[in-house]
Order: C-alpha cells, then structure tokens, then sequence
C-alpha cells in the first residue's frame, strides 16, 4: 500500500471513525439511566472479602 | 511427580544455555549464556529440591490463587530497592565521575539498569501482582490457567535478569526503555502473551457480570505494552547465536517508532496500568467507592484515544515533519483535560472521608500519589509546547519532570497498593507499624521536593546557559562550563534521591516484619483511637 493512500485514508475516515467511536463511548456512559448501574458497579470493590 | 514436566521443559532450556555458551560468536553473548544458564540451573536445583512423588493436592477452584501475588509483592519491594540504589549511584556518578568503574558499573551502562530496573522490575511487579488481586476480587473468580500464573512471574523475573545482567556486559539495542538485545525481546514477548491469556482468561470466567473499571486500565495496559514492544523491537539479529541486531526502520522512521513506544510505554504503563491501582486501591483504603464511575469510564477512553498519538513531542525541532510535531504537541495538551479528569476522580473519592488523611498514613501516601499524577500531567503537556520545549529538551528539567510522575505517582500509588496488599495476603492483623509508614512518606515526599526542585533550577540554568548569545553572535558558553555549573545541583539531587531511598528501606523492613508476623508496639494515630469522655 502506498504511503499518500494510507496517510489520506487516515486522516479522513480514520479519523472521523475515531472520533465517532469516542463521542459514541462518552454518550454512552453519561445515557439516561447508568447512574444507577455506575453506582452498583463503583461498589463492585467494596462488596468483597 | 511434583514439577515433573518444569523440570524435564528447564533443563532442556538449561542445556541449550549451555550449548549457545559454547557456539555464542561473540564474547559479550556467550558470557550472557552463562549467566543464562547458571540461573536457569539454579532454578531446576530448587525444583528438584522441592519434587516429591506424593498424590497432587487438589486445589480448591473457588478459591483466589494469592502465591504468585505474594511473590510478586516481595518482588516488588526487592527490584524496588536495587533500582532507586541503582539510581543514587549514577546521581554520584554525575557529581562525581571518579565513581565510574570501568567498563561494567560505568553510567552508560548503570543509566538503563536504574531505568528498566524502576521501571520494569519495580514497576512492573508491581502492576503483576496487583493487577492478578484486582482481577481475582473485582471478578470473584480464581486466576485462569492453573500454573500459568507461575509461569508469567518467573518468566517476568528471568527477563528482568537478563535485561539487567545483558546491559552490564554491554549489550544493548540503545533504544529509550526498549535496551535488551532480540533474544530478550522474544523471551519478554512470550510471557507478555501469557500475561494477557491468564488476564483475559480470568476476565472471561467472572462471575460478577460487569468488569470494573480497573481491569479495563489493566486490560489496555497489558495490550498496549505487547504492541508497542513488538513494533518498537522489529530487527533483524546480525548472527543466530550472537547479541548484536539491526532496526527495521531507519533513520526519522526509526526516531519516531522509539518515541511512539517510549512516551505510550509512559501513557500505558507508568499511566493506564497505575490508574488501574489507584481505580481499585483508593476505594478499598477509603472505604468509598470512586467519586464518579462515569467520570472513570469517560477518563479510560480519553486516555486511550489521546495518549497514543502524543509521541513525536519528543522529536521537537528534529528532521521529523513539521505536522507530526504539532499533531503530538496538540495531542499532548488534549491530555491535559483527561488527566485532570481523573485527578479529581481519585481525590474525590475522599470526599466526606478528608479526616482519614489525619489518621491514614496509607490514604496520605495515596493522595500525595494522585496529587503529583496531576502536577506532572499539567507540566508534561507545558513542556510539549514547542516554546517552552526549545528551552527545556536535552536539560535535567526533563528528568526532574520524568521522577515527579514516577517518584510521586508511580512510587508513591505502588507502595499505597503494597502496603494495603501486604497485611491481607498474608493473614496479619495490620502493618508492623503505622509510624514506619508516616517515617516513609516523608522521607519520599521530601526527597521528592529536593529533587524536582533542583532539576527545575538545573535545568532551566543549563537550558539558558546553551542559548546565551553575546552581541557578536557567539555562544557565551562553552558545553563544559554548563557541566560544571551543574555540580552543586547534581549534588543535592543525590540527596534527594537517597532520601527517597531511605524510605523504601523502611517500607522493605515495615513490610518484611508484617510478613514475619510482628506487631510493634506504638502509640496509635493521633486521632484514629476516639479520646474517651468522661460519664456526666
């Protein structure tokens, strides 16, 4: 594969695949409703032993 | 038989140490065969010692599997002290050069020791076994793979000493954090995908149906360091059975691959792999759990979208293009915001709970962690800043930045973890002695300060002293003269740093009592015993 081609793909549809993947893990974690389950699984350490 | 197939598989890898002893093309190689094969001989020494030809005792399978932890546990405290002393000695070294032994203690061969031997043996023992803790109790499931555990702590001690002993024969790849020569390489690749089989598989076999944040910052840690150390060590051996090889890459490619792996092997190991202590050890020592889990979750991915492109800020003002130097330091300034992110998160924690940092000389020695993982994540995207970086890079600034992240964060959150460990592992009550941990931390913290401190004056002195121009447009001075203005600096760092040492003699007694089993007798934390109030 030649070096202009890998470096466009990567900075067009690489990038926008990317940041589509954060923006979609941030939104997420902060949907309606995961308070509650985050607040479950912030105590997954404390139920133990 | 006990160990029967160990020890059929290591004394076949024992004879072929011997034969490459023999067939090695170069000196430095064959010597390190023999070490090779002196510790692997060793090793089978102690196995057959230990085999006996009684029925296998069945293991109970809902129960942790806790032995390589506890030998990771004396691990980590033991690399720990052989790499800060290490570290003092090359401190001496560069106030004192007389100190250089020739040709095996001299600095250029100390200098790696001291760096994989914090780094890899400290560090890395440490994120071994308290990752194989998080794991087992955030997933309520014994470690997959039987003696796979074993195999990944021995296999990590034996790349540890052939990492160590190859630098002092004077083999080295002389790649930043990367030296061991190709065969080392494949060894550390070997046990690093055993390391990942016995995560993964222990992960696969939860019984608690979400897997908590800390094993997500384990997880990235361990698959990241295994793609980086791949691509970083792809080379090509100049013999079979001899210790020089040769890059693939070359030139600004080959520049770029190291710093893409040095500076991840700071985001992924010294980072990803401590936030995972800190996501699992805080909570515990507090009693709380973490401040925001969704915070925690948005600082994972934010960490590991950003960090892997902040590389080529180590390459300012070199023959790499002008954009990938902008795109690190652009990307190293987005860190800031993560970082930050998860600062607060860990401070937070203690929120409500602020008293325990009056009684808790462990949740002190964790804040002050968290506390310095927030100051050298402000001061390491400052420095990326092209600006400032033309006056800080190739100055003792970058090193005093470098031991605030990793004496402060790293040092400081693994010996929380460990003394938190300690005490559970092995059935005590509590530590040896709480007044030994608060002797610790402020020795650490203050050996801390005198050593930042004096490298930001040092080096902002050298960095000003290398671009001093007079009026006709010649350098004022000469590179000698700044080396010479360092002395008094690189005196007092040695302090610093056998400050910060002293410390961790202490924790290694501390922790070496609790595992004898003593207690000692002391007055209790002021505060931590409710003073009794007379009846009215």
């Amino acid at each position: 594969m030649e070096y202009n081609l890998m470096r466009e793909f990567a900075d067009s549809w690489g990038l926008v695949a990317m940041a589509l993947f954060f923006v979609g893990a941030v939104a997420f974690a902060l949907r309606p409703g995961s308070r509650k389950l985050a607040d479950e699984a912030a105590r997954i350490p404390l139920e133990d032993e | 038989m006990k160990f029967g197939t160990h020890i059929f598989a290591l004394s076949l890898f024992t004879f072929a140490a011997f034969v490459a002893a023999g067939f090695g093309v170069d000196a430095p190689f064959r010597q390190h065969m023999w070490v090779l094969f002196l510790v692997l001989l060793g090793f089978v020494a102690i196995l057959l010692r230990n085999t006996n030809f009684a029925p296998a005792v069945a293991v109970d399978p809902s129960a942790y599997m806790d032995g390589p932890i506890r030998y990771g546990a004396i691990a980590t405290m033991f690399w720990g002290v052989v790499g800060m002393l290490v570290g003092v000695v090359i401190a001496l070294q560069l106030a004192y050069p007389d100190l250089n032994i020739q040709p095996w203690f001299n600095f250029g061969r100390l200098r790696p020791l001291h760096t994989s031997g914090v780094v890899f043996a400290f560090g890395g023992n440490a994120l071994l076994c308290t990752s194989l803790y998080v794991v087992q109790r955030t997933c309520r499931a014994r470690l997959f793979g039987g003696d796979l555990a074993w195999f990944v702590f021995w296999g990590y001690q034996l790349f540890i000493v052939m990492a160590a002993t190859g630098y002092l024969l004077g083999i080295t790849e002389s790649r930043e954090y990367a030296e061991p020569e190709w065969y080392v390489d494949i060894w550390l690749t070997i046990v690093w995908v055993a390391y990942l089989v016995l995560f993964l598989g222990t992960i696969l076999r939860r019984k608690e149906p979400h897997i908590y944040v800390a094993n997500w910052f384990y997880l990235s840690f361990i698959v990241t360091i295994a793609m980086l150390h791949v691509i970083n060590n792809l080379s090509m051996p100049a013999s079979f059975l001899g210790s020089k090889s040769y890059s693939a890459f070359s030139g600004v490619q080959d520049a770029l691959t190291q710093w893409w792996y040095g500076h991840n092997a700071v985001g992924f190991f010294l980072t990803a792999g401590f936030l995972g202590m800190m996501y699992y050890f805080v909570p515990k020592q507090a009693n709380r759990p973490v401040y925001s889990y969704r915070l925690s979750i948005i600082h994972f991915w934010a960490i590991i979208f950003l960090y892997i492109w902040a590389g080529p800020h180590h390459l300012h003002y070199t023959a790499l293009p002008d954009w990938a130097q902008t795109l690190g330091m652009v990307f190293s300034i987005m860190l800031w915001m993560p970082s930050w992110g998860g600062m607060i998160n860990g401070l937070m924690t203690l929120s409500g709970a602020w008293d325990k940092l009056r009684t808790d000389p462990i949740i002190r020695m964790m804040v002050m962690a968290i506390a310095f993982y927030g100051m050298s994540t402000f001061e390491g995207p400052m420095m990326s800043i092209k600006a400032v970086n033309s006056l800080s890079h190739y100055t003792d600034w970058t090193i005093g930045h470098v031991h605030s992240g990793a004496l402060g964060w790293v040092g400081m959150i693994s010996f929380g973890a460990i003394y938190f460990m300690v005490p559970k592992l092995w059935n005590r009550e509590r530590l040896y002695s709480l007044r030994l941990v608060t002797w610790h931390f402020w020795l650490a913290t203050l050996g801390i300060v005198v050593y930042a401190a004096v490298m930001w004056v040092s080096g902002i002195m050298q960095g000003l002293m290398w671009r001093e121009y007079d009026e006709q447009g010649f350098l004022v001075y000469s590179f000698a003269e700044t080396v010479a203005a360092m002395h008094p600096y690189y005196v007092m760092r040695a302090i610093g740093g056998a400050m910060y040492l002293s410390g961790a003699l202490i924790m290694a007694w501390n922790i070496a009592m609790t595992i004898l089993g003593y207690q000692r007798e002391e007055q209790p934390m002021p505060g931590s015993v409710p003073a009794l109030q007379p009846a009215e």
